[in-house]
């Protein structure tokens, strides 16, 4: 685990220096909420639909951001470096820590930014909402890992990332939206154990699945 | 003394519908320098890399051991050095940086001094606290060179280690090939007379199989 935080260590240092996600990142979280801002104009939008439009903002955010986990590394060439420096599950993991740190600051900015923006996005049960959100957080950034590790090979990286992301995200993004809509009405977190529970599963299976895949993706 | 002993077992590997080379069988002494030679796509890199646990061969393994035991794959790295074109460092560090990280990255300790004298003894001690990015071409060759012994590997790997170095690098080189040898395995992959004049052995390759060699 001390490898895969110096792994993580590595990368926010190059992160910092190269600006690869955040900008790219950054740009897309405010030119997205400008585009949806712009077009409601002076309407007035529904609750429900504020929470889903929050949810497609953070779905295309990791899609422009969190791919580049693998991809900068084939980009610059140092894939090969890693082989030589980190066992598979060192380099998941580094990369998964990496890529969590990032969806977690995206998501709380994308989340503060509509509180302020939206007037219609409250939420009634914060404790319920804090739940979906660490743990659909922990389900795209494994996701988004393990999906950025299979496209880094491939040759049409930027189409093919969104395209591979939306069946595996979707059954995430579906139980996530369902809780929002839940926290928003207030319901309890005894109410909505169904949906948590599908929620922790898949963030079980995806973690799971991803460290066993990992070692036939990573060598060619 | 290391008892690190390697070998090949039938090794095959096929890109696509291509073979590259069939069932080859090899034995590597400790304490000895290796060449693999012969013509362009022969395989010579290849090889290198299935060796070094980079790519997987299709058919057959690569047996690392350390006396009589075999070296997992997940602590495979720990006991390799590797130089090759194709392998870059990270531009946005400093060579001190570079070096730093991938001590860490590896479960050990930043030798420092130990460092300090590659650096030195490849002429960039003086560019240490660099970036990369502003090196040269043969500068960042000579990094490389830093990177695969700073952790006193027991296997060394150099696919053609000469390209990019003037004479002064390709002296520095052949030098400590001689002295990192002890009972390592050096293996060269080249086709250059110089570099293979460095090797007890050469393991030539052609029609996918191995020749006799020197």
């Amino acid at each position: 685990m001390q490898k895969a935080f110096y792994l993580f260590k590595k990368d926010w240092e190059s992160e910092l220096r190269t600006r690869y996600a955040i900008n790219a990142l950054a740009m897309f979280i405010l030119v997205t909420i400008s585009v949806i801002l712009f077009s409601i104009g002076q309407e007035t939008i529904s609750e429900y639909l504020t929470g889903g439009l929050l949810w497609v903002v953070i779905f295309f955010s990791a899609m422009s951001g969190l791919a580049r986990a693998f991809v900068s590394e084939e980009e610059r060439g140092t894939t090969m470096t890693l082989h030589l420096i980190a066992s598979p599950t060192t380099v998941f993991s580094g990369k998964l820590i990496f890529n969590l740190i990032l969806v977690f600051l995206m998501n709380i900015v994308i989340s503060f930014l509509f509180s302020l923006l939206f007037e219609t996005f409250v939420i009634k049960n914060i404790l319920l909402f804090i739940t979906a959100f660490i743990f659909g957080n922990i389900g795209i950034g494994v996701a988004s890992t393990i999906i950025s590790a299979i496209i880094s090979k491939a040759n049409t990286k930027g189409t093919l990332y969104p395209v591979l992301s939306f069946p595996i995200l979707l059954p995430l993004i579906l139980i996530l939206l369902e809780l929002t809509k839940y926290s928003m009405d207030g319901n309890t977190i005894s109410s909505s154990f169904v949906e948590i529970a599908v929620l922790i599963c898949y963030d079980v299976i995806m973690g799971t699945a991803s460290y066993l895949l990992f070692d036939f993706i990573w060598k060619e | 003394m290391s008892n690190y002993s390697l070998s090949l077992d039938s090794l095959t590997k096929v890109f696509g519908r291509r073979l590259i080379f069939d069932k080859l069988t090899y034995e590597f002494k400790p304490g000895t320098v290796y060449g693999i030679s012969g013509p362009n796509g022969s395989g010579k890199s290849t090889l290198s890399k299935i060796i070094a646990g980079i790519i997987t061969p299709t058919h057959g393994k690569v047996v690392h051991k350390l006396g009589d035991e075999v070296i997992k794959v997940e602590h495979l790295h720990n006991h390799i050095g590797f130089v090759s074109p194709y392998l870059l460092l990270y531009d946005e560090f400093t060579a001190l940086e570079n070096l730093n990280h991938f001590a860490h990255i590896r479960g050990v300790e930043f030798d420092a001094e130990r460092c300090d004298a590659l650096l030195n003894r490849f002429d960039i001690y003086n560019r240490r606290k660099d970036y990369v990015k502003t090196y040269s071409s043969g500068m960042k060759q000579r990094l490389k060179f830093v990177f695969a012994f700073m952790h006193r590997p027991n296997l060394l790997i150099l696919d053609e280690p000469t390209s990019n170095l003037d004479n002064q690098g390709k002296d520095a080189v052949y030098q400590i090939i001689k002295d990192e040898l002890k009972d390592n395995i050096i293996i060269i992959a080249s086709n250059e007379d110089a570099d293979l004049a460095r090797c007890s052995e050469v393991i030539y390759l052609e029609n996918f199989k191995i020749k006799n060699g020197k």
